[in-house]
């Protein structure tokens, strides 16, 4: 599936659109990884959790959940959320 | 000194990223590099002096986790780790750490280039083999119940978090570490970090508190001295100490240190040729914790007899209204003779002295808060 990228993670992929294989959310991130060694860990923790200032969208929702299913087809938005001052 | 004959770098890593300053060994000029790696909140920054050329910079922003930038050529491009330090995945049903920030490098002796140590808030150790791309734990301290409940909770540590610090290895035996935990004391490792074990006769504890009992022990800086790796001195929570093995009682130096402005502070410095020499940034321990300079008067404190006395060096340095403080990673000494040292302050400013602290000049205003200063010898291959 298609996953785009945020500004502050360009370092690792150096476009904003990429290529990432899974059935879930945390598969996705993990496919990610192997592709773009260390992305990963920033915006999900060594124990599974999703990072508090980072969102997750596909197919028109918002997703809290690692386990989340996707599908092939989906495209999957990572955003850095500027909360705080 | 591996680094090129007559070239010094200092790194300053602050709140906002990271500036490098520039000099020859006569330290009267400066040439300032920066802003690198613009808005992470940067925590150390640290040459490699075994090959002068490679840089460590533990970040995180405020969005993302945390990372360790990695730099060959002096800050010209940086890349990630490839695997930064990360506690191990909790077992099913229970809660597990996660690393919000690495707080703390220490490369290895020389026999061991491309090992690096780091200490990370909350309290962890981590070491890496290859030049800090990938970093494993050391779980006998990481996720041993005993040491994660002398390590406490968010509560019991520093504003910015519990840390892992002042990773210390002997460079006449690598397998010989010490570390201090913020809160949680000094442990010594003699099996290169497969087990580790309180250092802490002599040293107090707040009033009311078990001083047997790890928890309530706050060391904010130790370090050896190369000239005499048997010596360490320390800032702590409760004083200045020194520690002279195989003996293992620390003594409280700092009563040496006038009592209006009190051993309370967070750096320390030591000569690296003369194991009676060290220097100190006291700071308004009283009360609240000010955490500022007592009086407003900042001053470095030196001694010249191993902490039986100590002479205040403060010129230059503003007389009055001044009200910032050095934290523990932002005050260092460069290796040259005569010595130079170099201090960051909470408000953004980097001191150095190119006489041993005898005189201080202010060489950078309007920084960002500094969070560390060190020195390095960068290679004439790098430069």
């Amino acid at each position: 599936m298609k996953v785009l990228i945020p500004t502050p993670l360009l370092s690792y992929t150096g476009v904003r659109e990429v290529d990432a294989e899974g059935a879930t959310l945390d598969a996705v991130l993990t496919d990610l990884d192997r592709r773009y060694p260390g992305i990963r860990f920033r915006v999900i923790d060594e124990q599974g959790r999703l990072r508090r200032h980072v969102r997750f969208f596909a197919d028109g929702g918002q997703i809290f959940d690692p386990a989340h299913p996707l599908r092939a087809d989906d495209t999957l938005v990572l955003v850095q959320a500027l909360s705080g001052g | 000194m591996n680094g090129s004959e007559g070239t010094i770098m200092v790194l300053v890593a602050t709140r906002k990223g990271a500036w490098f300053f520039h000099s020859d060994t006569a330290r009267r000029t400066w040439r300032v590099e920066g802003p690198q790696l613009l808005g992470q909140i940067v925590s150390h920054a640290v040459l490699d002096p075994r090959d002068g050329r490679t840089l460590l910079a533990a970040a995180r922003t405020g969005h993302l986790g945390p990372t360790l930038f990695r730099s060959t050529d002096l800050g010209r491009h940086w890349s990630e780790a490839v695997q930064p330090p990360a506690f191990a995945r909790a077992p099913q049903g229970t809660a597990g750490r996660t690393v919000d920030h690495t707080f703390w490098l220490t490369p290895a002796p020389a026999g061991e280039p491309g090992c690096w140590y780091a200490g990370t808030s909350p309290q962890g150790l981590f070491r890496s083999t290859d030049g800090g791309v990938h970093w494993t734990p050391f779980s006998c301290l990481n996720d041993d119940p005993q040491y994660i409940r002398w390590m406490g909770t968010v509560q019991d540590g520093t504003p910015d978090g519990p840390k892992l610090h002042s990773i210390i290895i002997d460079p006449r035996d690598p397998a010989h570490l010490y570390i201090g935990m913020s809160g949680g004391g000094v442990h010594e490792s003699r099996d290169a970090g497969r087990s580790f074990a309180p250092l802490l006769n002599g040293l107090e504890v707040v009033e009311g508190f078990d001083r047997a009992d790890p928890s309530f022990h706050d060391p904010h800086c130790i370090r050896m001295c190369p000239s005499a790796p048997d010596r360490l001195y320390q800032q702590n929570h409760c004083g200045v100490y020194r520690l002279d093995r195989p003996g293992d009682e620390w003594v409280r130096i700092g009563r040496n240190v006038p009592a209006e402005v009190g051993d309370i502070g967070f750096p320390l410095v030591v000569h690296p040729r003369d194991a009676e020499r060290a220097w100190i940034f006291p700071m308004d321990g009283t009360d609240v914790w000010p955490r500022t300079s007592p009086g407003g008067r900042p001053a470095v404190y030196g001694t010249r007899d191993g902490g039986a006395s100590w002479q205040r060096l403060d010129r230059g340095l503003p007389p009055q209204q001044a009200w910032w403080t050095v934290k523990r990673q932002s005050m260092c000494a460069d290796g040259l003779d005569p010595l130079g040292l170099y201090f960051g302050t909470t408000s953004g400013e980097l001191w150095t002295s190119a006489d041993e602290g005898e005189h201080w000049q202010c060489i950078a205003r309007h920084l960002p808060e500094i969070l560390a200063v060190e020195t390095g010898h960068p290679s004439a291959a790098a430069t």
